[in-house]
């Protein structure tokens, strides 16, 4: 959230640098079971952002200290790959990826049935190969694709999409230029089939219209992400 | 947007016309969260839960209705211990009196030294099973915590020192051993090989390097038929 006001991301007939109309969400592409090992898998393109996901589990949870004895635990390990952006990422952990895989884990809870699992661990690692922006709702919306191709059982899938504020107008789905640029920042986490919300972030200031209009896009295209998703899992088929 | 009229504030619901399980004739495909039409006269089954009167997939797979009960077969699955299962299992670490056993379950088992293979001095686990080493066993018994213990007392029940191991779905095992047994028995006719199938999804395939091979395609070829989504059925 730059908020450089001379940077001009829109022009006077509404469309974005990318062509885009304020509502509209960039190309995604969705695929299943690509790594042969994980237990389920999923590789998600979403413009230029590209996550791979693998998911292990559910296993006899280690160290045991971490272990519920009424459930199982995720475990999230979301990470930027050093060559994933133009400047190169230090490898290994930090603040940013520590948060963003605790806020995953907390959205993918609410979902998974980990009841049916005590004293268990299901891993999932969320691999960040190339990032433009919103990264972590890439992260995320695969993961519980991933999820559901291990067969975890779930009450519903999680969509999580962004939207935000440049040169004062409410747009979805912000490109690297936007989020660095723009004024506001505002991701979600949907749960599409019964429209509850599992996860809500903000970045910058938005007014109570505002507010509410990032929120209509973003749960527009989370229906549309939603589709997407069902389309992959499904495999064609129906 | 043109997108399913659901998850606005203010419309926090969806209601679905569907009245009841749809057209059980064709095994449609469901992913988790999917509407599976009305619960009442029907029973929620494996992979499907009732919320709000409704029938709600939890699981990729295909739907079943067999009698009142709707169910979703899933295209993976993690094997559940059950008391008197035959299983391979790897183990995994010892202490004093007692081997940990991997045995493909979310939760480990344990071997205790009375269940053992051999008579065992306390503190001499690691001379009769090693960590790494692999061992047909049966499940003894499954606690309400999903603790299980495996026992080596049995017939056939021994430490695996030959052969290969490899690994299917448990939800494949129905397809790899056939109608009466057949698919396998051909199988163990074909590449002259000892198969030993437990239900945890572990095969123990004995017998020369090119049948070894032979067992291990056909299993390879399975499973990847089987994830498929539209494979068989």
């Amino acid at each position: 959230m730059g908020g450089y006001g001379d940077v001009q991301m829109i022009d006077d007939d509404g469309l974005r640098m990318d062509g885009r109309k304020p509502g509209d969400v960039r190309p995604i592409t969705i695929e299943t079971g690509v790594v042969p090992v994980a237990d389920g898998s999923c590789r998600m393109t979403w413009g230029t952002n590209e996550a791979i996901v693998a998911v292990y589990g559910p296993m006899e949870a280690h160290p045991r200290k971490i272990q519920r004895q009424d459930r199982a635990v995720l475990d999230v390990t979301y990470n930027m790959a050093p060559f994933s952006t133009t400047d190169r990422m230090r490898p290994g952990f930090n603040r940013r990826s520590r948060e963003i895989s605790k806020v995953t884990a907390d959205a993918l809870e609410s979902v998974v049935l980990l009841e049916l699992y005590p004293r268990s661990k299901i891993r999932i690692s969320i691999e960040i190969v190339s990032a433009e922006a919103g990264t972590r709702c890439v992260g995320l919306t695969a993961a519980s694709v991933a999820l559901a191709d291990a067969g975890i059982p779930m009450t519903d899938l999680v969509v999580s999409v962004a939207s935000g504020k440049i040169n004062d107008v409410v747009v979805c789905d912000l490109n690297k230029e936007e989020d660095n640029y723009g004024e506001a920042d505002l991701p979600m986490g949907v749960l599409p089939n019964s429209g509850e919300l599992v996860f809500l972030q903000m970045d910058g200031d938005l007014s109570p219209d505002e507010f509410k209009q990032a929120w209509d896009y973003n749960m527009d295209a989370a229906m549309e992400v939603h589709k997407l998703m069902v389309d992959a899992l499904k495999g064609g088929e129906n | 947007m043109k997108g399913w009229p659901v998850a606005r504030l203010d419309t926090m619901s969806r209601e679905s016309s569907a009245d009841g399980p749809r057209d059980s004739r064709r095994a449609l495909v469901v992913v988790p969260g999917e509407d599976l039409g009305v619960s009442e006269g029907y029973e929620a089954g494996h992979g499907v839960l009732v919320v709000d009167g409704r029938l709600r997939s939890t699981k990729q797979g295909r739907m079943n209705t067999k009698g009142s009960t709707v169910s979703v077969e899933p295209l993976h699955t993690t094997y559940m211990p059950r008391p008197g299962d035959l299983v391979i299992g790897h183990i995994e670490g010892c202490t004093n009196n007692i081997w940990f056993v991997d045995i493909g379950a979310p939760f480990n088992s344990i071997l205790p030294m009375s269940l053992g293979p051999a008579k065992v001095e306390f503190g001499g686990t690691r001379k009769i099973l090693d960590i790494g080493d692999s061992i047909l066993c049966r499940v003894q018994e499954v606690e309400e915590t999903h603790q299980s213990v495996v026992t080596m007392k049995g017939l056939g029940l021994r430490k695996i020192k030959s052969g290969a191991l490899d690994e299917v779905d448990p939800h494949l095992l129905g397809r790899l051993i056939g109608k009466g047994g057949n698919f396998l028995r051909d199988l163990k006719l074909e590449s002259e090989c000892r198969i030993v199938v437990a239900e945890n999804g572990r095969l123990w395939i004995d017998g020369d390097l090119d049948g070894i091979f032979k067992v291990r395609n056909c299993l390879k070829e399975l499973s990847l038929e089987a994830r498929q989504v539209g494979g068989v059925n």
